[in-house]
This record gives C-alpha cells, sequence and structure tokens, in this order.
C-alpha cells in the first residue's frame, strides 16, 4: 500500500523518515496546530513551494537541465487564475478556465524553448531561459490592462475559500472553521497529490531514462532514447507543474503581482531551496522549500536578536541584519553545491 | 557566344558572393542600423544611432571578459554582474566625497575625481574576480551544473555583501560636469556623455583586438581559445593565462559598471544582474568566445533596443529575445562562432 502511493521511493534513512514524517503531519495539521493567519500562510506557502521546488528538481536534479524561467511557468499559472477570476468574476467555471489556458500556455512555451535550445549545452539553456524569462517578466508588466501591471491583480474567489465562508457554527478545537480552513486544504492536498504524482514519474521507466540521460547523454543516445526529445518532456513536465503550483499561490493569495510570482527573486530562492534539501531526490525539495520558507519568516527573528547582542561590533550586526538572511543562505548554498551535493537528503541517507 | 558569357560572368559573381558571405554579420550590423532611417526622420536616427552605438559599447566592454574567459576555459560565470556592481559601488565610494570636484566647471578637476575611481573600480573588480575565480570556480572546472549553481551563488553573496557595505537602497550619481549636458551638430542634438562611452568602448575594442592579434600574450589566447590542449602540449601554462584573463574580465567588467552606473545616474546592488540579461544575449548573439562576435552582438543589441524603444516602446526589451531567436535561427552558433564549439 505504501510502496504504491510512494512508487518504491522510500526516504531510506531513519532520520530523514522521521522528519518526513513530522513535516507531513505538521502540515496536515497545520490550522489546529499553529493557529493564527500567519502561520497558515506559512503552511500554505510550504505545501505550493514544494511542488514549484520538486517540479524543478525534476528538470535540474533529474534531467540535469539548468533552467532559470521556473518562475516564469509558475506566474503563468498563477496570472492565468488571476485574469480570469478578475474578468469572470469568482466562479469556479473562472478558476478552471484559467487553469487550463495558463497550463496550455505553459506547456507549449516550455516546448518551444526546449525544442529551440535544449540540444546544446547546459549552459546555453540556462543563459537562453534566463533572457526568455526576464522578457516575459518585463512583458507582464506592460501589459498592465491585462495584468495589472506593476501592482499586479487582487480579486476575489470563489466564496467557498474565503474567510466569510462558515464551514460550520461551533469552532473546532478552538479553530474557526471558515473558508480559510478550506482554502488551505484545497492547497494542501492537491500539493500532496502533484507530489506524489511526481514521485511516480521519476520512479517510473521515464524517470530513470532521465536520469540516463543526466548521467551521460551520449551514452542514452547509444541506447535509443533522443536526449532532446527527454529533455523537452522533462522540461515540459517542469512547466505544467510549476504552473500548477501557480494555480495554487493565485488562489491562496488571492492576489498575482509580478514580485510574488515573476521575479528573478523567487528563481534564486527555488535554486536555493533545491541544493540545499538536496538535488536529485524528491524528498530534498520538501525539506528544502520547508528550511527554507522556515527561515525566510523566522530566521529573521534569531538574526536580529543577533544583530542587537553585537551592536557594539563594526560590521557585525551589519551583517546579522535581519535582511540578510540571503547572505546566510547564499553561504549555506555554495558549501553544499562543494560539500555535499546531494543536500540535506544525500547527507542523511550516506550516514544511514 | 552567350552562354560562355553567361557562364563567365557566373564565375564572376561567384568569388563575390563568397567574398560576401564572410562578412554577412558585418553587412546585417549596417543593414539594421540603416533600414530605421526609412521610418524616422534623420535627426533622431541620429540621436538614436547614437544611443544604441553607447549602450552597445557599455555591454561589450562588459561582456568581453565574460565571452574570452568562457572559450579560453569552458566557464560561464553567471556571477560576472557582481564585477558590475562591484565596481559600480566602489567608484560611487571614491567620487561621492569627491562631489566638489565632480561639480567644478574644470575638465581636469571632474577628471581627478572621475579617473581614481575608474582606476579603483577596475583594480577591486579584477582582485574580487581572483578570489572569486580561485575561491568558487576553481573546484569545479569542467562540471558546468555546478559551475552554473555555484557562481549562482557567488553572485548571491556578492549582491548581499553591496548590501552589507552599502545599505540597500539605491544611490544616485551625478556625471561629472564637463560630461553632463548635450552638444549641437547642424540641428541634431547629441549628449555628450553618449559620444565619451562609444569613444572608450570603441578604444578597449582596439586595445583587445590589438593585443589578442599582435602580441604573444594574444596568440597563446587566441591558440588557448582555439585548442587549450595543445597550448599546454607546447609547453605554456594554460590556467596562469586564464587566471589573467579572468582577471582582466572582470577589471573591464567593473569599467562597465562605473559607465553604466554614470549613464543610468544610479547604483543598485541588483544592476549587475539586470545587465547581465543583456549581456548573456550578446555573448550568445556574437558566438561564446569571440571578441569581434561580442563586439557585433553588442552593438547589434544596442542599436536593436533603442530603435525599437523609439518605434515601438513596448516591445523593447522583447526586441532583444527576438533578434537572438532569429540570429540564432540563422546562425545556431552565433554570428562568429569559434571553431572548437
Amino acid at each position: 500500500m505504501l510502496n504504491t502511493i510512494l512508487s518504491g521511493d522510500f526516504p531510506r534513512s531513519r532520520l530523514l523518515t522521521i522528519v518526513l514524517i513530522v513535516i507531513f503531519i505538521s502540515l496536515a495539521f497545520a490550522p489546529f496546530l499553529f493557529p493564527g493567519t500567519r502561520s497558515l500562510s506559512v503552511a500554505a506557502k510550504i505545501c505550493y513551494f514544494v511542488v514549484l521546488v520538486a517540479s524543478y528538481d525534476l528538470m535540474l536534479g533529474y534531467t540535469g537541465i539548468v533552467s532559470l524561467s521556473h518562475t516564469m511557468f509558475f506566474g503563468i499559472g498563477a496570472y492565468g487564475v488571476a485574469i480570469a477570476l478578475n474578468n469572470m468574476g469568482a466562479s469556479w467555471g473562472a478558476v478552471l478556465l484559467g487553469t487550463i489556458v495558463g497550463l496550455l500556455l505553459a506547456v507549449v512555451v516550455a516546448l518551444v524553448i526546449g525544442l529551440f535550445s535544449l540540444r546544446v549545452k547546459a549552459l546555453f539553456f540556462a543563459m537562453v531561459t534566463l533572457a526568455v524569462a526576464s522578457a516575459f517578466a518585463v512583458l507582464a508588466s506592460q501589459m498592465s490592462w491585462l495584468t495589472g501591471g506593476e501592482d499586479g491583480l487582487s480579486y476575489s474567489v470563489p466564496k467557498i475559500l474565503t474567510p466569510a465562508y462558515k464551514l460550520m457554527d461551533d469552532k473546532l478545537f478552538g479553530v474557526r472553521m471558515n473558508g480559510r480552513i478550506v482554502a488551505y486544504y484545497l492547497v494542501f492536498s492537491v500539493s500532496f497529490v502533484l507530489f506524489l504524482v511526481m514521485l511516480r514519474i521519476v520512479n517510473s521507466p521515464f524517470g530513470r531514462v532521465l536520469q540516463s540521460i543526466r548521467e551521460n547523454d551520449f551514452r542514452s543516445e547509444a541506447l535509443g532514447f533522443q536526449a532532446v526529445i527527454y529533455r523537452s518532456l522533462a522540461s515540459c513536465l517542469g512547466a505544467l507543474m510549476a504552473a500548477l503550483a501557480g494555480v495554487l499561490a493565485a488562489l491562496w493569495l488571492r492576489y498575482t503581482g509580478p514580485d510574488t510570482t515573476l521575479s528573478f527573486d523567487i528563481m534564486v530562492d527555488i535554486l536555493l531551496m533545491v541544493v540545499i534539501g538536496g538535488m536529485g531526490s524528491l524528498y530534498g525539495s520538501v525539506l528544502g522549500a520547508t528550511i527554507f520558507i522556515l527561515a525566510q519568516n523566522y530566521l529573521q527573528n534569531l538574526m536580529g536578536a543577533v544583530s542587537d547582542a553585537t551592536a557594539a561590533l563594526p560590521l557585525v550586526p551589519e551583517l546579522f541584519h535581519p535582511d540578510r538572511w540571503l547572505l546566510w543562505l547564499g553561504v549555506m548554498f555554495v558549501l553544499s553545491v562543494y560539500f555535499f551535493p546531494t543536500g540535506i537528503v544525500g547527507r542523511l541517507r550516506s550516514s544511514s | 557566344m552567350a552562354t560562355s558569357e553567361a557562364t563567365s560572368s557566373a564565375v564572376r559573381t561567384a568569388p563575390l558572393l563568397d567574398r560576401l558571405k564572410g562578412q554577412a554579420p558585418a553587412l546585417v550590423v549596417i543593414l539594421i542600423a540603416l533600414l530605421p532611417i526609412a521610418l524616422m526622420d534623420l535627426s533622431t536616427w541620429l540621436v538614436l544611432t547614437l544611443a544604441g552605438l553607447a549602450m552597445g559599447m557599455m555591454i561589450f566592454i562588459m561582456a568581453s571578459g565574460l565571452t574570452l574567459v568562457f572559450g579560453l576555459m569552458d566557464v560561464l560565470n553567471f556571477g560576472h554582474g557582481a564585477f558590475i556592481s562591484f565596481g559600480a559601488f566602489l567608484a560611487t565610494a571614491v567620487m561621492l566625497p569627491l562631489t566638489p570636484w565632480m561639480e567644478a566647471d574644470s575638465v581636469w578637476l571632474n577628471l581627478a575625481a572621475l579617473l581614481p575611481a575608474i582606476a579603483v573600480a577596475m583594480a577591486m573588480a579584477g582582485a574580487l574576480g581572483y578570489v572569486f575565480e580561485r575561491v568558487l570556480i576553481m573546484p569545479v572546472y569542467g562540471n558546468h551544473l555546478k559551475q552554473i549553481l555555484i557562481t549562482m551563488g557567488g553572485l548571491i553573496i556578492a549582491e548581499q555583501l553591496i548590501v552589507v557595505l552599502w545599505g540597500p537602497d539605491e544611490i544616485p550619481l551625478i556625471r561629472p560636469l564637463t560630461f553632463q549636458g548635450s552638444f549641437t551638430l547642424g540641428d541634431v542634438t547629441f549628449e555628450k556623455y553618449r559620444l565619451i562611452a562609444v569613444i572608450i568602448g570603441l578604444l578597449v575594442f582596439a586595445v583587445l583586438s590589438l593585443i589578442l592579434s599582435r602580441t604573444k600574450i594574444g596568440l597563446l589566447i587566441r591558440a588557448g581559445v582555439e585548442n587549450g590542449e595543445m597550448v599546454e602540449a607546447l609547453g605554456y601554462r594554460i590556467r596562469r593565462l586564464f587566471i589573467g584573463v579572468f582577471i582582466a574580465g572582470s577589471a573591464l567588467a567593473g569599467l562597465g559598471g562605473v559607465m553604466w552606473a554614470l549613464y543610468e545616474e544610479v547604483v543598485t546592488a541588483n544592476m549587475g544582474m539586470q545587465v547581465m540579461v543583456l549581456v548573456f544575449i550578446v555573448i550568445i548573439i556574437g558566438g561564446l568566445g569571440s571578441v569581434t562576435g561580442c563586439f557585433v552582438g553588442a552593438v547589434l543589441v544596442g542599436l536593436v533596443a533603442n530603435y525599437a524603444g523609439f518605434l515601438a516602446p513596448k516591445v523593447a526589451l522583447v526586441s532583444n529575445i527576438a533578434l537572438m531567436v532569429i540570429v540564432l535561427m540563422w546562425r545556431p552558433q552565433g554570428l562568429f562562432p569559434v571553431a572548437k564549439r
């Protein structure tokens, strides 16, 4: 049973298993374990970022292609739903239409970029995707009649997902059961299913081909697997999943703008999450996303304390300024690429 | 009789076409520069062309080191943008205390503020390049995936360090008084700074070309780009050569950063990353590893961006992507492909 659900890909480390179970339980019961709007938002963000990061790992860790346009697909999904909801009003039809259009667009764009530039070296693909993604971000902020420009779009979602909707009159375990809980469980369950689907994909024969291309594309071609086709398929799948993550983000945030979906900062975040968590293992993206988003939201408090404690010293308080958390994650990123390229997951697995 | 004439004319035209084929990229640039005349009046065209050339030259200065490093060592440094930002911030740090000199109505005082700023920016960007190469890139030679990740990590750290050192806010910067304003030629007004940028860019290109084509070092670099193993087999240490090129390239990126900052009249921590998008497009168009290609690509990008910005403002940045796509469909290896790749 469990074997089928996890597609035979177990964590293979006792500590990792425990951590994953803790994360799963925390997310599954987040509204009751960590009541409050902010912690619920953090939990929802972790959910859709797990999908986003896992879909990136599908490309980077499993297939060995470096794309810098993953936020673009995230944004396409988010904007698809946002534009549909904004123009058609808050209905499930709009959500469905926006999702379908967004997914189609994402796959087509990924396919075009892939067929166009995946036949050559990894470096080349990275540069092309960077250029395309930045152009897309400019385009999105220019077409303000459609996308709301720099301000983005605020829209209302179907009523069942809003705080105004009452699931039941009484409180359950001291938590008010309103539409936000419904929205959270929508995000959580869809993310969970998508994660399992990706686990299925990477552990299928198709996934094995992707890994063989990562290890040695020349030999895989000799075995009859055309690298460019498989790479394009992987990047389309990655784009599709990223767009779905975007849909979830758009539904949860009820706002879509360039800063939350398209900016290069998010691309950097995704890279950090994948590498710190562990490339080439989807569980790594769970760890990476969880650690990173917790750090993003709570490490700042800790750093603020350090910064205050060292206020007398020169430069040190600046280095530990709450806004400098990215600096330390950057250092951690470089160190992990050098010393444990398989990330936390690889480390845990090898030590067991 | 008639047939023989036809054949002879065919013989005569064939070499001409062949000769033209070699020059095709240059011809395309000229064509692209001349076409927009039809769509705008002459003075606008002159102004836009100068602006495009100035932009192209600055990008060329920033990109030249990157493309050479790639050609020589197969290393693509995504952190190159850090040198650009660092150069700009260091120069600002030198120039801001010297504001009275910058505002003085004297060329010499202006230069007395500007030249040390450029020197410091280039020297420190070069030094940073050395550290970057030794610490970050050297352990990951030959592994593209890790190179991209490591250099991206380096970029994040460098950008954050800039914020630590100079604060998160953007710093406004004024050009030296001599370089402010514009001059009039006929009935066309040209911005002075743009002209200066073009002159500096041409100088850098000339010096680079001379070094590459006339000196022993240049010979070794070109040979290294073509076939590094052979150069090593002949007894030259290509690693040392590479570090030299890397430092020089970083210093040039620093210079480019100063010029870009003065052009935009503002410095921000992520300016390097913003420019890097253009830099990447330029070296892809030019052909990875080729300095001439980089120059032609930069001019193309600068011109197209400015013409497009005037004719259809909304598609200005997208125009560069379109340019890249078209060039790559025509020549998948870029305008001036380097033999090895």
